[in-house]
């Protein structure tokens, strides 16, 4: 079953008088439990998708569904109280708040739900466990390696417990050490708490360890390769 | 952790920036609350006065006498229920340039028609018992480090010569309207040192009602009209506002600098907000895609600026009012008796720290709430 239902999507930049498509009827479909790799050159596309399927940028045209809610038709408003419930994002920089501590990071968008302080402070505890961060739960992104304030970004990004987590280029700035205990830990979140992972990456490594790869060149889909582990 | 939390964590980001800003603040805001306070206290002082006293003075002008044949005519006007009179001195004490105010006063009259000024009733009769002496504020007493019983010599110059009093009495004001800066010996004492030659600069009336003010005015006015000394008599309020009237357009001119002083400050924190803002254009990006609103990323931007400026206006607001509430300076005192901030003043400043904060804040709060999510994320710090 389909989690993420793309249908002939189209999406064009205006750069100065220029005109840029990125995508043209693209359609494309993101099965519910998978770990889907998406790769490609520069330029090709790949952000662009992971952001319209988080509801940060719009199809010109087309639609996109996420577990049933058509993304592409929502209001800004509506757009963040769903990306708040649906919406787990990994950045490629990690983006944690540097005046807030692992703990406070963590605990940002639970600030967005009912939960009290108690319930949150088990969630946020759950998911800095398990990334392996239990003993730096104090510490300020500065007083961090860099593997570490991307697991801190990874536990921020569960600890909602969202549909879909959604990373971007997510080893791009670690080290090959760390990038294999991330990946690692991806493929753990998949396996174990079935959770539904979409990762843009240039890495061929880092896509060997997902279940489906897709590659994108100047906005087409070039091929599929589904590997079943 | 809550959003609170948040906004202090911003404000913390540059503890220094944040610190000067509020302080900025603070000075702008405590400069405009005692510029400000110069046009109320005068408004204050203006209102100030018994509904049933009355000041006699000159038609012309206050610096030229009346008669003493007059206080008898005075007393006998019906609603009249007391009369005093007094002058103005204008001795100066070791250096000509050190100003005081000093006034022959009569004394029994002066003070039965002056409750709020206390007197301890031994100092008192021992004032009054003796001709050449003086009654001194306790303020003035403290500054000259004067004791009582001691000689103090003023230098005349409107009635020249060396004057020695002795000082018998202090007093204190029941009210701050009243300074407790003034120095006052026996009007007779004056007319004796003088051959007789001293006449009344006013006369102070009683009246048993104050709705007879007009008509008493009236028939003083018309008693002395073709006189040698024509008066005008008035309600000791319409003295009052007279006598603040000379301070001419000085409110204006404080409250003008008080206002630029402000604007210059909504500059400043315009600016440091902004720049503020700017910096954390990345974080706003991360904020909205975890799921934080639009209105609410905007909020947290305006609540930074509101934070500032409201502590900032707090301690200086606050600060005026407990300092000018607490501390006299003398060199305000003199002019302006009872210099304190008004209520009136503190809320202006709650509605300018308002504005404050919303000019301040509203520009980063706005660029935030409507940035997209992507062009917030692709921005290069």
């Amino acid at each position: 079953m389909a989690l993420v239902e793309i249908r002939n999507v189209d999406k064009s930049f205006q750069r100065d008088s220029q005109r840029i498509d990125v995508f043209t009827a693209l359609t494309l479909d993101i099965a519910e439990g998978s770990f889907t790799a998406l790769m490609g050159p520069s330029g090709s596309g790949k952000s662009t998708l992971l952001n319209m399927v988080a509801g940060l940028d719009r199809p010109t045209r087309g639609t996109v569904r996420v577990a049933g809610s058509e993304v592409s038709a929502m209001t800004s408003g509506q757009l963040a109280a769903w990306r708040a419930r649906h919406i787990g994002f990994v950045f490629q920089t990690f983006n944690l708040l540097p005046v807030l501590s692992a703990y406070q990071n963590v605990e940002l968008p639970l600030l967005l739900t009912g939960l009290s302080k108690k319930e949150r402070d088990e969630r946020v505890k759950v998911a800095l466990g398990v990334v392996g961060l239990e003993d730096r739960m104090e510490h300020y992104p500065r007083q961090l390696s860099g593997g570490q304030e991307q697991r801190t970004a990874i536990a921020r990004a569960i600890v909602a417990d969202p549909t879909l987590i959604l990373l971007d280029e997510p080893t791009g700035q670690l080290d090959a050490k760390s990038s294999q205990e991330l990946l690692g830990l991806l493929a753990r979140l998949n396996h174990e708490f079935k959770k539904t992972i979409v990762m843009v990456t240039h890495d061929a490594h880092a896509a060997e360890r997902a279940s489906t790869t897709l590659h994108l060149e100047k906005g087409d889909l070039v091929e599929k390769g589904m590997v079943t582990r | 952790m809550t959003r609170g939390r948040l906004v202090w964590a911003n404000l913390m980001r540059h503890k220094w920036r944040t610190l000067l800003t509020t302080a900025s603040v603070a000075v702008a805001m405590f400069l405009f609350a005692t510029l400000r306070s110069f046009g109320t206290t005068l408004d204050a002082l203006s209102q100030w006065g018994s509904a049933n006293r009355m000041v006699v003075r000159h038609a012309t002008a206050i610096v030229f006498p009346l008669q003493m044949s007059y206080a008898q005519r005075l007393a006998a006007v019906e609603g009249v229920a007391g009369v005093s009179w007094a002058n103005w001195f204008g001795g100066w004490y070791q250096d000509p340039k050190v100003f005081f105010a000093n006034f022959a006063v009569d004394g029994p009259s002066f003070l039965a028609l002056y409750p709020e000024i206390v007197v301890p009733e031994e100092q008192k009769q021992e004032w009054l018992r003796d001709r050449a002496s003086a009654v001194v504020g306790v303020d003035l007493m403290e500054k000259y480090g004067w004791r009582v019983g001691q000689n103090v010599v003023l230098n005349g110059t409107i009635f020249p010569g060396e004057w020695q009093f002795t000082i018998r009495a202090t007093y204190t004001s029941a009210t701050r309207a009243f300074d407790e800066r003034s120095f006052m010996f026996h009007y007779a004492y004056l007319d004796e040192r003088t051959n007789h030659q001293a006449q009344p600069g006013w006369f102070y009336l009683r009246i048993a009602n104050g709705d007879d003010a007009p008509r008493i005015a009236a028939t003083v006015d018309g008693m002395f009209k073709n006189s040698n000394s024509p008066t005008k008599t008035m309600t000791e309020q319409a003295f009052q506002a007279s006598w603040m009237g000379m301070f001419g357009n000085v409110r204006t001119l404080m409250n003008a600098i008080g206002l630029a002083v402000v604007f210059a400050i909504l500059l400043v924190t315009g600016n440091a907000m902004m720049m503020s803002a700017r910096e954390r254009t990345r974080e706003v990006g991360t904020l909205k895609a975890i799921g934080f609103g639009d209105r609410t990323v905007g909020l947290i931007e305006l609540a930074e600026a509101g934070a500032v400026v409201l502590t900032g206006t707090l301690l200086g607001v606050g600060g005026a009012t407990l300092l000018w509430k607490n501390i006299r300076v003398a060199a305000i005192e003199q002019f302006i008796p009872g210099f304190q901030v008004a209520t009136n003043t503190i809320w202006i400043s709650a509605a300018i720290a308002l504005t404050l904060t919303l000019v301040s804040g509203l520009v980063p709060a706005l660029r935030a709430s409507r940035m997209s999510v992507v062009t917030a994320l692709r921005t290069v710090e």
